[in-house]
Formats: structure tokens, sequence, C-alpha cells
């Protein structure tokens, strides 16, 4: 029986042969502290109910790249939509149907030239409403302050490499602009419905730090 | 159009990435009007200012140092951090 033991805090393994994750029974940090009392009081006083917090959380997760993949998709099979993209990819989201709030969105278009890696060196803007949260890495300190030292070596550590002759082309979110990348549309994809091509447009290719892939 | 980032040092809440003062660039395109975080982020009236797109090229940021010379950065800069150059 897994459990039959008692001494779980010596370097026991769980029956699925992982380390226990410890008890997150630590003190508050004082941001933790003031979250949880500003949230408490504007509940106490009226303002707002537990329940529209929670659903404006449960919003916030909801939103994937899948949302990003359909807009990448669309640009592939419209060249109609994919220059509207190209002028105003806020609007254009918002045209599809996609609820981005008030974001301002950039798409940034891969060429044979020119390869778009997105990062933000000064915090970690991301187009959230648009492909939901960002990833762990793409708010470390390593990744925010390699990309715009040596782009192309943090490309290749995310298996992606590089032509001499193509551009990178980095953008540092510092202000009020999010980004998109706009991948190239592979050759295997060609003639393949929007539905389908969706499936290839993978969140990273839409970063900028991947290409498109093949579906499993 | 040419311009060289300010190369200024003030407190505050500055969305001018420290790397980049100092270094002159080309401007990619105008995003227009937006309110100025360096007032905004304190709860200030905050003013218009114009953001703009500056390219970078990476021999210009990083100097020999620079990891394919060629390569660009680009970044949202507001207008009054910007002279001509």
């Amino acid at each position: 029986m897994p459990h039959d033991h008692h001494d779980h805090d010596h370097g026991a393994l769980s029956p699925s042969g992982h380390p226990y994750r410890k008890d997150d029974d630590i003190v508050l940090s004082y941001w933790q502290m003031m979250e949880i009392s500003v949230r408490e009081l504007l509940i106490e006083k009226g303002h707002i109910t537990a329940a529209q917090v929670h659903n404006q959380i449960n919003r916030m997760d909801a939103r994937s790249p899948a949302n990003g993949a359909k807009v990448v998709a669309r640009a592939w099979s419209d060249p109609e939509f994919k220059s509207a993209l190209l002028t105003d990819a806020g609007q254009a989201s918002r045209d599809m149907g996609f609820d981005i709030g008030p974001m301002h969105l950039i798409a940034v278009e891969n060429t044979i030239l020119v390869h778009n890696i997105v990062v933000c060196t000064l915090c970690s803007c991301y187009p959230r409403n648009l492909l939901g949260l960002p990833p762990d890495w793409y708010k470390s300190r390593a990744y925010r302050s390699r990309t715009v030292i040596e782009p192309r070596k943090v490309l290749s550590e995310f298996g992606v490499e590089i032509a001499q002759d193509v551009q990178v082309r980095v953008h540092d979110s510092t202000a009020d602009m999010r980004y998109i990348v706009l991948p190239a549309q592979p050759k295997e994809t060609m003639g393949l419905s929007e539905h389908e091509l969706a499936l290839w447009v993978t969140r990273d290719s839409m970063i900028g730090v991947g290409l498109p892939q093949e579906p499993k | 159009m040419k311009v060289r980032v300010q190369n200024h040092w003030p407190p505050g809440h500055i969305r001018t990435p420290a790397y980049m003062r100092g270094k002159i660039g080309e401007i990619e395109r105008e995003i227009g009007l937006f309110n100025n975080p360096e007032q905004n982020a304190y709860r200030l009236p905050p003013q218009q200012r114009r953001l703009v797109r500056v390219r970078f090229t990476m021999a210009e940021i990083w100097g020999d140092a620079a990891e394919t010379p060629d390569d660009v950065i680009e970044a949202e800069i507001y207008a009054h951090w910007l002279e001509p150059a």
C-alpha cells in the first residue's frame, strides 16, 4: 500500500514515481497579503462579488493559443484578411469575432528574408487577450535579456536555426503595443482548409521561437 | 528618419530600455498618441505622447559584440525620448 509508510518527508516518491510536492503553508509575501486584503475589502463593501472575480479568472484561463492559430490560418488562406491583419492586427482580430479588449496588436510577417521574434525586456508584455497566458520561460530573466543580445543562439536552443542570409528581427514590447508573429506558411499545407491550417500553428510559432508543425 | 534615443537616466517608471539609450535608429512607423506612462504610473494626469517604433541594428546596439551585425531590434519609444540624429 502506497501510504503504509510514515516517512513522506525523507525523499520518498509518490506511487507514480514523482517526489512529493511540499505543502505551500509558507508565510504570505507583502504583495500577496495586499491582494487578498484589497480583494476582500472590495467584496465586503459590495463593489464586486467573489463570483465576478472568479469568472474573470476563468475568462483569462479560457483564452488559448488556439485563438491566435485561427487568426494565422485565416491570414494564410485569405490574402485580403492577411493585408488587413498586417495593417491593424487588433481590428482584424476583432473583426474575426475575438474579444481582445482594448489591446493594440501588431502582426509581423515571417518571409524568406525575415524571421521575427517577440520579447518584453522590461516586464512580460504578451498578447494575452489573443494567446492566453504566457509560458513561464517567456517571463524568465534569461529569455528577456538574452533574446535582444543573442537571438540566434536563443532560437537554436528552441531548435530553430536561422540561415545567415535571413534577417532576425527582435521586437521588444516596450510600451503599448503587443505582437504576434505571422509565421510563413509551410509548403506542405498549401490547399488545406482554414480549420486544418490552424492545427499547424503552434503557440511558439506566434512568439517567433518556433515554426508551424504538422499536427500529431 | 534617423533618431537618437536620449541618454537620460531619470528615476521612475520609464519604458525606454537602458540598452537603447544614446543609440541611433530609424523610425519604422508612427503608432499614434498614448498616455505618457511616466505620469500614468503615478496616477498623475497623463499627457499624450507620440509613440513610434524605432529600428536599431544589432551593430548599433552592441557594437563589436553583436551576434549578427545586420540583425535588428525594434521597440516602441515615446517621442519625447527622441532627438534628430
